[in-house]
């Protein structure tokens, strides 16, 4: 089984050498959409995100608080792109427009002063940051430092918690961004979260971590119901297991996974808090809006994943 | 508003602004790579690794003694600079008398290490260091708004690439290390303990190193990976500039930083890839670099 696999171009690199093999494949970490479109595959499961996900929740929100304006800052590889298209089509089909987008070169780019400062003279009314991990953290700094954040939006279009906690409250606070598990939203998650900080004292779990917990335990689940050699003989039948069972567990809840591979966890859409509204450590959250999980993926049909037949 | 190639002219002047800020940091971090190099013969890849310690450092000076980044812009550099002289004196100075690839591979083993050792300590996401008061803010030029921050990084890099040149081309200590370069064991004869010179001299390469990576805490997320992310850039700015040159790599530095800032404005794509371009062209061109002496 593998699991994880953060960074889309290498995710979609290897949909086919797991196909090949036919072992079962868990994605959590990569968020191109065209993991469960055009490059799906019946070995394949994407456990709690995605770009369209991200650009429904986050850039809709945007758009729909007057944000009608944007400029994109773009990692230039197959997970910006795809970001940045989901985004643009949304922002365009709720009748908003795209002024330009900066793409930079990935990995390797820690200066983004020149892409922010060419975003400032657009004129766009919100910066869609198509990043993740130390880009986003550098790019949302930097602009505090040059006033970007005064006269754009900043739209984080993928952000977790432990960026949050690497930017700090002051300068994070107020963001919007969306994300499927945050460690203080029930009582299944904070007794997952109790269950996991001994093991990791300085890091409170986000999205991609529940979501690996998520993903094995279900696969164990799989693999007890169908007997361990059995399941080692057949990937897509331990995975067409998978989705005939129903997922539940303490991160997520209850959801169900398509055909397509797609997991429909819910999508929630936060606002970081600023340094006066948190009370303890990593109180960094408060929800804006929930989004149910049969309506925050892209419709099946749209997909045009080739192994479904409809 | 007037335009330069189809780009307004107020937009050209931030970019080229930008691109000297940028240059800034190439300029100090190729300066310890030059100096290291031209004086010891090693070529330190440890160099982007020793840059992040420097960051750390002041993050930790900060977090755990509340001391803040103007004492850590002479402590960090001092602590990580011993650091450096533990590491010349233990493994590094064996070294010496075999081929360059063996500094290489050492000082390539010695920076995954230390990377490793602080992502497994402080994972990768990166701790946040704010900039200090007196220095935030923005000045409005006209043309763009500049941190007063980055104002600050370009001269205190032009400060520190100005004084070491000055130590190493125009003092007396800066002679006989030059000598000591050429002929050690004449330099020896004369009575120079000279291992001890070279001590230093890699010390005050990874001084150097540190010092930039104090700058750069606050604009950069301090995390494990800073170092990496420049390294490549920084060997491509020395080579151009040559190898055993200090006013080369600082003005290479410099030079480059603001090709790099109007590759950004022109083509964004190629903003990484536009530094090697420049180096595969200087080594087909001229191969002792721009500034180098001939061996």
């Amino acid at each position: 089984m593998l699991l994880d696999v953060p960074t889309s171009s290498v995710a979609l690199a290897l949909q086919s050498v797991v196909r090949e093999k036919n072992k079962v494949y868990l994605n959590v970490g990569a968020a191109s959409s065209a993991l469960t479109g055009s490059q799906c595959s019946p070995n394949f499961i994407h456990w709690v995100y995605d770009t369209y996900m991200l650009s429904k929740s986050t850039g809709g929100a945007m758009v729909k608080a007057g944000g009608d304006s944007w400029y994109f800052l773009t990692a230039d590889y197959a997970f910006g792109k795809q970001l940045q298209e989901d985004t643009s089509t949304l922002v365009k089909a709720a009748g908003g427009k795209v002024l330009g987008a900066a793409p930079y070169p990935f990995p390797g780019t820690t200066d983004f002063s020149s892409f922010l400062v060419q975003a400032q003279s657009s004129g766009a009314k919100v910066l869609g940051l198509c990043n993740a991990g130390g880009d986003t953290v550098n790019s949302i700094k930097q602009a505090h430092e040059f006033g970007i954040n005064s006269s754009m939006q900043l739209a984080a279009m993928l952000m977790f918690i432990t960026d949050v906690h690497a930017l700090g409250l002051d300068v994070a606070g107020g963001l919007v961004l969306t994300e499927s598990f945050y460690w203080d939203l029930n009582d299944g998650t904070r007794a997952f979260t109790k269950r996991v900080l001994p093991k990791t004292p300085k890091n409170y779990p986000n999205m991609i971590h529940a979501g690996c917990y998520s993903a094995t335990l279900h696969y164990l689940k799989a693999v007890a119901a169908m007997g361990a050699a059995e399941a080692k003989k057949d990937g897509v039948a331990t995975v067409n297991r998978m989705k005939a069972m129903p997922v539940e567990d303490d991160c997520f809840g209850k959801s169900t996974i398509r055909e397509d591979g797609r997991n429909m966890v819910a999508s929630y859409l936060f606002e970081v808090k600023t340094p006066a509204q948190s009370k303890g450590p990593w109180d960094y959250y408060n929800l804006k809006v929930a989004t149910p999980g049969n309506e925050a993926y892209r419709p099946l049909a749209d997909g045009h994943c080739s192994f479904i037949k409809t | 508003m007037f335009m330069i190639f189809g780009i307004p002219g107020p937009l050209l002047f931030g970019q080229l602004l930008l691109g000297l800020i940028n240059g800034a940091f190439y300029a100090m971090l190729s300066l310890g790579l030059a100096v290291i190099f031209g004086m010891l013969n090693i070529i330190n890849f440890a160099h982007g690794a020793l840059f992040m310690m420097g960051a750390f450092v002041s993050w930790m000076l900060l977090n755990y003694l509340d001391i803040g980044y103007f004492p850590a812009l002479i402590l960090a550099p001092l602590l990580v600079g011993i650091f450096g002289i533990i590491l010349e004196k233990t493994v590094i100075s064996r070294l010496y008398k075999l081929d360059h690839l063996y500094g290489l591979l050492l000082t390539f083993g010695l920076a995954l290490v230390i990377e490793g050792l602080f992502r497994n300590a402080y994972g990768s996401s990166g701790m946040p260091y704010r900039i200090p008061s007196v220095l935030q803010g923005a000045t409005n030029l006209g043309f763009m708004y500049m941190p007063n921050y980055r104002g600050w990084v370009v001269l205190a890099a032009l400060f520190v690439c100005i004084s070491t040149w000055a130590i190493i081309e125009k003092t007396s200590l800066g002679a006989t290390l030059r000598a000591a370069t050429e002929n050690a064991p004449m330099v020896q004869a004369f009575g120079v303990d000279v291992p001890r010179l070279i001590t230093l001299t890699y010390g005050g390469g990874v001084a150097l190193a540190a010092f930039a990576g104090v700058l750069a805490a606050p604009i950069y997320s301090v995390n494990p990976n800073m170092g990496s992310n420049f390294i490549n850039t920084v060997f491509a700015v020395v080579v151009i500039g040559g190898m055993g040159s200090i006013m080369g790599s600082i003005i290479t530095g410099f030079a480059l930083g603001v090709v790099e800032g109007l590759t950004k404005v022109f083509y964004p794509q190629a903003s990484a890839t536009v530094v090697f371009v420049v180096m595969v062209i200087v080594l087909l061109v001229r191969p002792r670099g721009l500034f180098g002496r001939t061996a």
